[in-house]
């Protein structure tokens, strides 16, 4: 309704403008600033309008430099003959410019009156000033004008846009003009029909700025009415007490109306009962009596009853109460064929907005699909292939995130550090990996459960020593700037590169391993000893130096896959632990000993989470909650996994 | 039967450490009691008979952890949880009934008798307005009972544990499988108590718990000892039926599943039976010693039930000595001990010249070295010495597995 009367107030004033005498069309601006030099000094807003307005209709192409000097007190006036300059402060006095911007000299400070008006007459003057800036010359300042206009729109910037479209040369400011009426259209225009229009003309466009436009329309608020909905009222829809708001909600609404009287709170009682308190008693009933409530409501009506507390509404009265009254929800707009259409539109937009949504979350599961696998893969070598479980897996990543940063404190350049990254963090955690095999796991072989005591007792060791060594805060492990920002699709569909990049290197390391394990004599060796050692062994084979290049080479992997994730999470002693479960889940889940097993492992546990994270959004923590007890009910029914190996290859 | 030989095939008879170990518990109670600052001569801090009480029951616990671990061969990671539960159990009502105490305390300052309603509210904002809460969410229900939150205390591990354990049992999963999947319940177990609305103030956990309702004046040097008392009593008691329990058939049984799952399954025992009611027994047991331990520790929080606080559990008894009942004591008190003592500041650094070593940092490296280094080299742990003591030894096998399956320890491991 606002700028409804607003745009209508202005009109009326223009017309007014061009009724008077004295700011005639066609004039230059001097002419217009010295005819109503007595209203231009002591400026009020209501009168000053069409002063503005003509100067900005006047054509004269100084009206703007004179209306953007006078917003910003850069417009004087001097006492002597009244003449308008264009002034800037310099030293004591003045340095003075005439309109047209020539010198004109000096002037002593008590010469010049400085005008300065006041924020009412300085926001009528902005948005005079819109239509210049919008038909500037300068392509930038026409941008900026229209980004301003979409941040802050009003109606007063209807006509202004509209005039300025029929001018604009650049075409890809034009479409966004163009745009940018039609949002201001739907929201400020006068005639319903046209909005209609405006807003059915976007169809299911997936625009934050459209939804931003859409929602205000279809702001409603709640209110109470002692018959039905007055005639002009645009319901929204009927609320029932009990069903769509609870009692108590609808109550409060009755008594912000001012059609019920306020029902008493606990504490207002309780102060009342104190303030009423006679020889002990409060209306009759004794103090040791009110420890109940319904003591207390007793006493609360006999002193009601003596008049001494004002009356409040009792359970009985407040139902009474909420049953003469009918509740609604109502819009804000008053017109309801407006609100129809942005209801269509907002529904339109919003099953679309679901489909990128769903779209949007397929990405992010992908892409932590991605992470699981970089972390697991590793495990699916030593643990897969090998059976060897190694609780140290997590702080073999942790050691590659370090080794990232520690080659970034070196190298400065984000891009060649990564590169160089990558390799050593393999090979430093090859090495560890080796020397962890030939000191500790090799003497465990046949025991399991104890290489996984073992291998915690090494987890535990690494961890407090990255602690002492890095400290306990995070460090950072910066992703070269062309992995910054993110590849859009359109507002709802985006994914980093970074997560892509993750994504490129799963891929990767998962055709590494085919080929490895498939093509190579080392993985042949490895299957053959893998299967059955002293037939490997009988064949040539050295059990003992296929083990720890095995073990060696998942430990490399976790390295690498340490950078990665660091790129991504930040890098602390416990970035490993984070990912320890969630990793010999994925083997487990997709079955252990096959790589594809452990890619649909990865798959389902990423899908999982971030489908359990979209259920309910504000809290990651449950998502990972109900993902692991999701797991372990999986495991139930299908204890070997998703692929579970068979025959002589399952090797029990 | 005469009564010579009922005394000589009596449980105690075949058990003798039963019996040593009642008499060393006994004295330790006696002489902690006489060296106490509330009964005795004031030579053990307050702070220190509670740490003493808490190593006490942290032993019950690595008992619990024996027995599932040590006599049954499952791993499990899950027992700190079933402990941090049996904490959760109690401190709900020790942080209700102290809180309705200060609230009764505050509203009987207002004039009026407060209203049960106003009482209720007074706690639920006390309580839960650190998670920005006023109401009691539902798993509060009981939390006004001593008795019915008691029964919780025994009720909700147990249940846990009998639930996961069928669930886990019932599809055959065995070995490294399973420990993992221990892990993760309790890492979701974590994860869930993590959340504000968890109903158990998230991450500020419960706090105040050394406080004993209606025994606001007593000290706390005499709480300190009285509960070192129930805890002394209780481990006494886990030793006794424990030791009962592995030392008839039903022991033979468990230690055979141990050995050979298979083998015991086709023989016609339920497998899945027994060791459904180990594992819950044990994780009865963990959440008795968890609802001593958080009084007296004062406060918990999820942080306790951290997958890390069973692995350190598994660490105990392995350098304690696995599938002995004294080796778990011993290994959790010594590990505990040691540990409360290093990390305290007390140790004395050592200077290296180049670089100070101070333990405060560098405890947990250690624990994980030596910990590597008795998984490889003293299976046994610490319990071993009492062999070497007694002269009892592993028999010549030469060379050959000790069990019948591929996992059995060979000899050549066992002696290294």
């Amino acid at each position: 309704m606002r700028p409804f009367l607003l745009s209508l107030a202005t009109a009326v004033l223009l017309a007014l403008a061009a009724l008077c005498p004295a700011p005639a069309l066609a004039q230059g601006a001097a002419e217009i600033l010295t005819a109503n030099r007595a209203l231009i000094e002591k400026p009020t807003r209501a009168k000053i309008a069409p002063v503005i307005a003509a100067l900005a209709e006047s054509g004269d192409p100084l009206a703007a430099t004179v209306l953007a000097a006078w917003a910003e007190k850069g417009l004087g006036l001097r006492k002597a003959d009244g003449a308008f300059f264009l002034i800037d402060r310099s030293g004591d006095g003045w340095a003075l410019r005439g309109l047209d911007g020539a010198d004109a000299g000096m002037a002593a400070r008590s010469d010049i009156m400085e005008l300065r008006p006041n924020a009412g007459v300085r926001g009528l003057i902005a948005t005079a000033l819109v239509q210049f800036t919008l038909s500037d010359p300068d392509p930038a300042r026409r941008a900026g004008a229209v980004e301003s206009i979409a941040r802050d729109p009003s109606a007063d910037h209807l006509e202004p846009l509209r005039a300025s479209l029929e001018t604009e040369a650049d075409p890809a400011l034009l479409s966004q003009k163009a745009r940018l009426e039609r949002l201001l259209t739907l929201r400020f225009d006068p005639d319903p029909a046209a909005r209609v229009a405006a807003i059915e003309g976007f169809g299911a466009d997936l625009g934050l700025d459209l939804r931003a436009a859409l929602n205000p329309l279809l702001a409603t608020t709640r209110m109470a009415f002692a018959g039905d909905p007055p005639e002009g009222a645009n319901v929204a829809r009927m609320l029932v007490p009990g069903r769509d708001l609870t009692g108590g909600e609808a109550y409060d609404l009755l008594v912000a109306a001012g059609m019920a009287p306020a029902r008493l709170t606990v504490e207002e009682a309780r102060a009342a009962l104190l303030a009423n308190i006679v020889d002990g008693a409060v209306g009759g009933v004794p103090v040791a009596d009110l420890g109940t409530q319904a003591a207390r409501e007793r006493a609360y009506t006999a002193l009601e009853t003596a008049g001494t507390v004002p009356q409040a509404a009792t359970d009985a009265e407040v139902e009474a109460a909420i049953a003469a009254h009918r509740f609604a929800e109502v819009y804000a707009e008053p017109d309801a064929a407006v609100t129809t259409a942005a209801k269509a539109a907002l529904d339109a937009i919003g099953m679309k907005v679901g489909a990128m949504q769903a779209a949007d979350l397929a990405l992010d599961a992908v892409s932590l699909a991605s992470i699981y696998f970089l972390a697991a893969i590793g495990l699916a070598i030593t643990f897969g292939v090998m059976r060897v479980i190694n609780m140290a897996h997590g702080e073999f990543i942790m050691m590659g995130a370090y080794t990232g940063y520690v080659v970034q404190l070196f190298i400065a350049d984000y891009t060649l550090s990564i590169l160089v990254a990558l390799p050593l963090a393999f090979a430093v955690t090859f090495a560890a990996g080796v020397a962890m095999e030939r000191l500790v796991i090799r003497h465990l072989y046949k025991r399991p459960l104890e290489t996984l005591l073992a291998t915690f007792g090494i987890s535990i060791a690494l961890q407090q020593i990255a602690k002492n060594v890095f400290g306990t805060q995070a460090r950072p492990l910066t992703a070269p700037a062309w992995l910054d920002g993110a590849l859009t699709f359109n507002d709802v569909v985006s994914i980093s590169y970074i997560r892509i990049a993750i994504f490129v290197l799963a891929l990767v390391f998962l055709l590494f391993f085919l080929w490895l394990m498939r093509r190579t004599r080392l993985g042949l060796e490895v299957r053959a000893v893998t299967q059955n050692p002293s037939m490997a062994a009988s064949m040539g084979i050295n059990p003992d130096r296929i083990n720890m290049l095995t073990f060696g080479l998942g430990s490399g992997i976790a390295g690498i896959a340490g950078v990665a994730i660091g790129l991504y999470a930040k890098v602390t002693s416990e970035l490993g632990s984070d990912y320890i479960v969630q990793s010999f889940m994925t083997v487990v889940v997709g079955g252990v000993g096959n790589i594809w097993g452990t890619l649909a492992g990865a798959a389902l546990i990423g899908v999982l989470q971030k489908g359990i994270e979209w259920l309910n959004p504000s809290n990651t923590l449950a998502a990972q909650t109900y993902m692991i007890l999701f797991i372990i009910l999986f495991i139930q029914f299908r204890p070997r996994g998703i692929i579970a190996l068979k025959g002589r290859a399952a090797g029990d | 039967m005469t009564r010579q030989t009922f005394v000589e095939r009596s449980f105690l008879a075949k058990n003798p450490s039963v019996l040593w170990f009642i008499l060393i518990l006994a004295l330790f109670t006696l002489g902690v009691t006489v060296l106490s600052e509330a009964y005795g001569v004031a030579f053990l801090s307050t702070s220190f008979v509670k740490t003493l009480g808490k190593t006490l029951c942290l032993c019950l616990v690595a008992l619990a952890m024996d027995l599932i671990w040590g006599y049954a061969g499952i791993l499990s990671l899950g027992h700190m949880a079933f402990f941090a539960l049996g904490g959760y159990g109690l401190g709900m009502w020790l942080m209700y009934a102290r809180t309705e105490e200060i609230v009764v305390a505050a509203l009987a300052q207002g004039g009026l008798p407060a209203t049960p309603e106003e009482v209720r509210q007074g706690i639920a904002v006390q309580i839960f307005g650190v998670v920005g809460a006023s109401e009691f969410p539902p798993i509060w229900a009981f939390a006004h009972s001593f008795w019915a939150q008691m029964a919780l205390v025994v009720l909700v591990p147990g249940g846990l544990a009998l639930v996961f354990g069928w669930l886990a049992f019932r599809s055959r999963v065995t070995g490294v499988y399973l420990s993992i999947l221990t892990q993760a319940m309790t890492l979701a177990l974590a994860l869930y108590l993590f959340q504000n609305d968890s109903g158990l103030r998230g991450n500020n956990g419960l706090s105040g718990l050394q406080n004993l309702p209606g025994l606001g004046d007593v000290s706390q040097d005499a709480l300190s000892v009285w509960f070192f008392w129930a805890s002394a009593f209780a481990l006494g008691a886990g030793y006794v039926l424990l030791a009962w329990v592995v030392s008839g058939k039903f022991g033979s049984v468990i230690r055979a599943i141990r050995d050979d799952e298979q083998r015991v399954r086709f023989l016609g025992y339920s497998v899945e039976g027994y060791k459904l009611f180990v594992f819950t027994l044990t994780a009865v047991i963990a959440a008795i010693a968890g609802a001593l331990y958080y009084p007296q520790a004062g406060i918990i929080n999820p942080a306790e039930l951290a997958p890390i606080a069973s692995i350190y559990l598994a660490v105990w008894v392995a350098i304690g000595g696995r599938g002995r009942l004294y080796g778990a004591v011993i290994g959790a008190a010594f590990v505990s001990l040691l540990s409360s003592w290093f990390t305290g500041g007390r140790a004395p650094s050592v200077p290296l010249g180049f670089y100070t070593v101070n333990w405060v940092d560098w405890w947990l490296v250690l624990l994980g070295l030596s910990f590597v280094a008795v998984t490889l080299f003293a299976p046994k742990g610490m319990g071993g010495l009492f062999d070497l003591w007694a002269g009892v030894r592993s028999p010549d096998r030469k060379g050959a597995a000790l069990g019948p399956d591929d996992g059995a320890l060979m000899e050549r491991e066992a002696k290294e």
